[in-house]
């Protein structure tokens, strides 16, 4: 896969939507906040959405991580904003891959897709559902 | 005597396939190493003329099997020089050995007992504690380390001297900075204090000549695939009176004398140990791998490899925003070192994310490895979340570390 793709470069280089909480609400107030890791090798996402009659109306998030793993997340992150959640939870492993642009690797599969996996988590952690682990993910994504 | 690599490296097929349109260059030795194809000629004849299960049946085949598999268990005897060969014990690996310590030996712990580690450690040498602490409520105490990866000694003094601790356990060689923890002066102290210790040897023991009964190690661990043996066999060296002591770990076959419907009896070690069908062709192809390497002088091996680790140092260092971890750190001579690397070293690239550094470096068939290398506490400790690692085998050659260093250069210039 071409790490050297321009996209990618510049999303790991400027990865979008990393804003510090609003202060006026009391910082992080009216968020829901969830972390995932890639236990395998330490990258890292934590992603903060505000969430108002079930449509995400803002977003942040930070990490470290590999390029593949910060660029995802930061494209997804342009992806959000306005949409029900519904719409995001229908969001396919596919579309972060159409994002990326570049064919992925199976070894590299959970750093692309650790930011969808994240963005799923949180929403299930607003809406106080079971949390989904990497297989099920997987699984989804015909993996 | 300098080794003869064509010669060597002719003996492993693996060697002279290709990593897609690649030579192989595997520099991922601490993870597993390649084997040569006598310990694949071993595992073949095992199972096409000696097959059979140990120490059961009255048949030819029984015969051909137990004696085999007993033979081996004097081969690791021999080779770590043991006194009795019943301080042998199989395993399926260091993680398997090490836990089998945990829950038979740690079973008789009492709350409030102490178990020291370090900041080296590898998660096989942690985590069983960390269960054991959650079970027994036994504390851990942690011995840190400098930058340059040598174990703080007074650390373990005050522990020794505050505390009741029982067992120290201790890496014979860190997986990540190839830095070796002075066993010897360890093991006296543990022992003036009462306490017993523990060895992981998954690295040191392909690298180094160990002596249990000289080092006085109560416990020492390793696993056959990192000494180019097969994977699924491990081997548990302990001292005669601790295992006959010891609670069995898994039970089942082989374990037992008598066994009623209320009450089970056990065997004498290694047997008390072995439940269960053993890895017999796995103790078969780690007794051809031993035989095979230690035809070959320490001096020469530890010679090829110092050199090998030192040129690829010196290479690395030429990489502007590269860091090399831990005692290639500070640039005091190595043999001002009081206990030079061996075998491994590990770095982090400014640019570049290990990850990603080690995708590329794949596709060009060139292996390395990326992550925490199964040692969280030394990444945190170094304040690191990744790094990448470069580990040594026999087969290596300069070239090999060349081509690497070369490549590594140039994904460096793309990205910087």
């Amino acid at each position: 896969m071409d790490l050297s793709a321009d996209a990618i470069l510049d999303h790991s280089r400027n990865p979008r939507n990393v804003l510090p909480l609003p202060t006026g609400k009391g910082r992080g107030e009216g968020y829901v906040h969830h972390q995932e890791k890639n236990p395998a090798c330490g990258d890292e996402i934590t992603l903060s959405l505000q969430i108002e009659n079930d449509r995400i109306t803002a977003v942040s998030w930070s990490g470290t991580g590999c390029a593949i793993s910060q660029a995802a997340m930061s494209m997804l992150s342009e992806e959000l904003v306005g949409k029900s959640l519904e719409e995001v939870e229908a969001l396919p492993p596919q579309r972060v891959l159409d994002l990326l642009g570049v064919p992925v690797s199976l070894r590299r599969m959970k750093c692309a897709l650790l930011g969808l996996h994240t963005l799923g988590n949180t929403i299930r952690t607003a809406k106080k559902e079971t949390l989904q682990g990497w297989y099920e993910l997987l699984e989804k994504a015909g993996l | 005597m300098p080794l003869d690599l064509p010669a060597l490296r002719q003996q492993f097929p693996i060697l002279h396939g290709l990593a897609g349109n690649h030579p192989l260059i595997y520099l991922d030795n601490a993870a597993t190493t390649h084997k040569p194809q006598v310990v694949l000629d071993a595992l073949d004849r095992f199972y096409r003329a000696d097959n059979g299960n140990v120490h059961r049946g009255m048949h030819g085949q029984t015969e051909r099997a137990t004696a085999a598999y007993e033979h081996a268990r004097s081969v690791m005897q021999q080779f770590l020089h043991a006194e009795h060969s019943d301080e042998i014990i199989f395993t399926k690996s260091t993680t398997e050995s090490i836990n089998l310590v945990a829950r038979s030996y740690g079973r008789t712990l009492q709350s409030g007992d102490v178990v020291v580690l370090t900041v080296l450690e590898h998660h096989s040498n942690i985590v069983p504690w960390l269960q054991l602490k959650e079970e027994k409520n036994i504390e851990l105490c942690w011995v840190d380390c400098d930058d340059g990866g040598n174990l703080n000694l007074t650390d373990l003094d005050r522990f020794l001297a505050e505390k009741r601790v029982k067992l120290v356990t201790v890496t014979g060689q860190s997986n990540v900075l190839g830095t070796r923890p002075d066993l010897r002066t360890i093991i006296a102290k543990a022992h003036a204090a009462g306490a017993l210790v523990c060895i992981d040897a998954a690295q040191l023991i392909g690298h180094s000549a160990i002596n249990v009964a000289e080092l006085d190690c109560d416990f020492l661990a390793f696993s056959g695939h990192k000494l180019y043996g097969p994977t699924g066999i491990g081997v548990l060296y302990g001292k005669r009176a601790l295992l006959k002591e010891m609670p069995p770990f898994l039970g089942g076959g082989m374990m037992v004398g008598e066994v009623f419907p209320d009450h089970f009896t056990c065997a004498d070690p290694p047997q008390k140990f072995e439940a269960g069908t053993p890895p017999i062709a796995g103790a078969v192809g780690l007794a051809a791998a031993i035989d095979w390497l230690s035809a070959i002088p320490i001096e020469d091996r530890a010679a090829h490899e110092d050199a090998l680790l030192q040129h690829a140092a010196a290479r690395l260092k030429e990489i502007p925003g590269l860091h090399l971890l831990g005692p290639w750190s500070k640039d005091l001579p190595l043999t001002a070192y009081r206990l030079s690397p061996s075998s491994i070293l590990s770095f982090t690239l400014s640019s570049l994310h290990p990850h990603d550094l080690t995708d590329l470096l794949g596709k060009q068939g060139i292996c390395l490895r990326a992550g925490h290398h199964c040692a969280q506490p030394l990444h945190r400790r170094l304040g690191i979340p990744a790094s990448t690692r470069l580990s040594l085998a026999l087969y290596n050659t300069e070239e090999e570390i060349d081509r690497a260093v070369q490549a590594i250069k140039e994904i460096q210039k793309t990205f910087h």
